[in-house]
């Protein structure tokens, strides 16, 4: 499939491939969105690139998406902005679905910070590294993950304890 | 004593496992850890749990502040208490069905959420949307950011200690819910955009309502940068209170008026135009203190800016159809649902099934919603409802942001801090 990539952007994919050629698997662009996928071992490092040579400055978002499929089933996506250059870039790594784990990249982007903690609290995707991983809309006494495939719409009945209607004697 | 005891003096009967932890991270947050001295006899060393319901948190929001005296050491914040999984209901709902969600998410201006969404939507399926929608999209977004503008500064006056302001904004606010009870039909949750075009055309009702409201507004701000512009007591709660400097808001990705205040002048509306914003000629307001009076200035601006985009828009607002023609694509009009058997099937469609982008298709589209970048990925399997929609919240960005900046403040003055950030819990909590 031929790419249709802005200069900058097409420089973004150059100089990545150049540099990490064994670690970059897939680069695809949908509707207009480019999309680079890359090994999960490479995450730091590449980031770190984007973030000091290419002005990648700003993470607008991270997300997770559950692919579903018996291998690599979680997908972790960064939402990249350079503002100097009018740019967006969105970097993607798969993780398995027994014990998923990613590097944190909250060293590189402070604002990784809750995008991962909501990421690991949806999807249970554990981040190697992160300076203060819980929970953050569950309760850390909910066993679930939300938003995987085959949590049901309804919840799971009894998962949370209710608080207690009659109120404290003392 | 150390405050690591804190935990054994909290003894929590609800959710045990999950206050602890907050206590814990509380206490995580910087490497140092001061002992808080038990001879001290005024305990002016504490924990204060403000919220989850405190009128001035705007919606359920709950602060833990480590204290000493009156100056915040350490902030966590919670939030979870409005968790509505709005983007599970996505996944189990046709694009369309659930565009009226996204109205409840940030709730202070709907019409930009629900653009938002339809945006998106286009993008990914491919759908043209005539002209003139765009130009009456672009009307209920700047009404919309102009709405929620004036609520924020109605509280945020109000937590800064002025009451009657609030009286004063919110008598310009229902202006705007008046037009837009003409325009969509509903005061509050308008959801008038439709995939391919807006539901129905303004009526010169409507456009008499706008114009109006476009030639007194002003004046109203006059009087209003008058009373507070050089206010010394609003200045005084405001200047050097919540400072973001400019790097650290590239770094913790701060967005909006927060960004815009810290010095930058980033706006979705330039960054990547969407509607016809490229042709119309507007100004991106910013200022480089980064703190609340800086956001107090950005926003004001933003409002005159808002009124000049409207004013353009009702002068260049061409004449057409308001929704694309395809009936695969989006809802025919309601002329052919009435008298027409094709129309009925193709509402009926439309109603069940809903518009089917190309299997494995992904688009992100953001637009610049009064509190920021607003975004929606969709990731499609080629039914009616999306495999995956996630929702790039501007207010929970922003309020990732004030767990940061209010370290070091006073304690009185976290409300007019947040305040001044202007978080929306409803869309926080998404």
């Amino acid at each position: 499939m031929s790419l249709n990539l802005s200069e900058y952007l097409q420089k973004t994919v150059d100089d990545l491939s150049g540099n990490f050629a064994d670690k970059l698997i897939h680069v695809y662009q949908s509707s207009g969105d480019t999309f680079i996928v890359i090994q999960a071992d490479a995450l730091l490092e590449i980031c770190k690139y984007l973030k000091e040579n290419l002005h990648y400055i700003y993470l607008s978002d991270v997300f997770g998406i559950d692919r579903y499929t018996s291998e690599e089933r979680f997908e972790v996506v960064y939402n990249l902005l350079s503002f100097k250059h009018h740019q967006r870039v969105f970097i993607k790594v798969r993780c398995e679905e027994e014990n998923p784990e990613v590097d944190s990249v909250s060293k590189i982007w402070k604002a990784a910070n809750w995008f991962e903690r909501e990421v690991y609290d949806m999807f249970g995707v554990f981040f190697r590294n992160h300076p203060d991983l819980r929970r953050i809309y569950m309760p850390e006494d909910f066993e679930y993950y939300p938003l995987r495939k085959e949590f049901p719409l309804l919840g799971i009945p009894g998962s949370i304890p209710l608080p207690s209607t009659t109120p404290d004697t003392d | 004593m150390k405050l690591s005891d804190i935990t054994s003096k909290v003894q929590p009967t609800f959710f045990k496992e999950h206050q602890k932890k907050l206590y814990q991270s509380l206490e995580d947050k910087h490497t140092t850890i001061e002992e808080i001295d038990e001879g001290d006899p005024l305990t002016t060393k504490m924990v204060l749990n403000m919220g989850p319901q405190h009128p001035a948190t705007h919606g359920v929001l709950r602060l833990v502040l480590q204290l000493d005296g009156e100056t915040i050491e350490k902030t966590k914040i919670d939030i979870g208490y409005l968790h509505r999984g709005v983007e599970k209901i996505a996944e189990n709902k046709t694009y369309q069905e659930f565009m009226p969600y996204t109205d409840r998410m940030d709730y202070l201006s709907p019409y930009s959420n629900n653009v938002a969404l339809c945006c998106a939507v286009e993008k990914i399926a491919d759908v043209e949307v005539p002209e003139r929608a765009h130009y009456i999209r672009m009307i209920g977004c700047e009404l919309a950011r102009i709405s929620s503008h004036l609520l924020w500064l109605g509280t945020m006056v109000m937590d800064a200690g002025a009451v009657s302001f609030f009286i004063w904004t919110f008598k310009e606010r229902e202006k705007i819910y008046d037009i837009m009870d003409r325009i969509g039909g509903h005061r509050f949750t308008i959801s008038h955009s439709r995939i391919g075009g807006v539901a129905n055309d303004l009526t010169d009702e409507a456009t008499g309502a706008i114009k109006e409201f476009v030639k007194t507004f002003p004046n109203e701000l006059k009087d209003w940068h008058k009373l507070l512009d050089r206010n010394r007591l609003f200045i005084d709660r405001n200047e050097a209170v919540g400072v973001l400097k400019t790097e650290d808001a590239f770094d913790i990705g701060a967005t909006g008026p927060v960004l815009r205040a810290s010095g930058y002048a980033m706006d979705i509306r330039k960054f990547t135009p969407y509607a016809r914003y490229s042709e119309v000629d507007f100004d991106v307001p910013t200022r480089l203190e980064g703190d609340n009076l800086a956001r107090y200035f950005v926003r004001m601006e933003e409002m005159h800016e808002s009124i000049r985009i409207i004013e353009q828009c009702l002068e260049k607002l061409p004449k057409g159809p308001v929704r694309m023609d395809d009936a695969k694509k989006s809802y025919p009009s309601k002329d052919e649902v009435y008298y027409s058997m094709e129309g009925m099937i193709h509402d009926f469609m439309m109603t069940d099934t809903g518009i089917c982008p190309p299997d494995g298709a992904e688009s992100y589209h953001a637009i610049e919603s009064p509190k920021g970048e607003l975004g929606y990925y969709i990731q499609s399997d080629g039914t009616g409802h999306p495999w995956r929609l996630k929702i790039n919240a501007p207010s929970y960005t922003n309020l990732q942001v004030l767990e940061n900046i209010l370290d070091g403040e006073m304690v009185a003055d976290t409300v007019v801090i947040i305040g001044g950030v202007d978080p929306v819990l409803g869309e926080a909590d998404k």
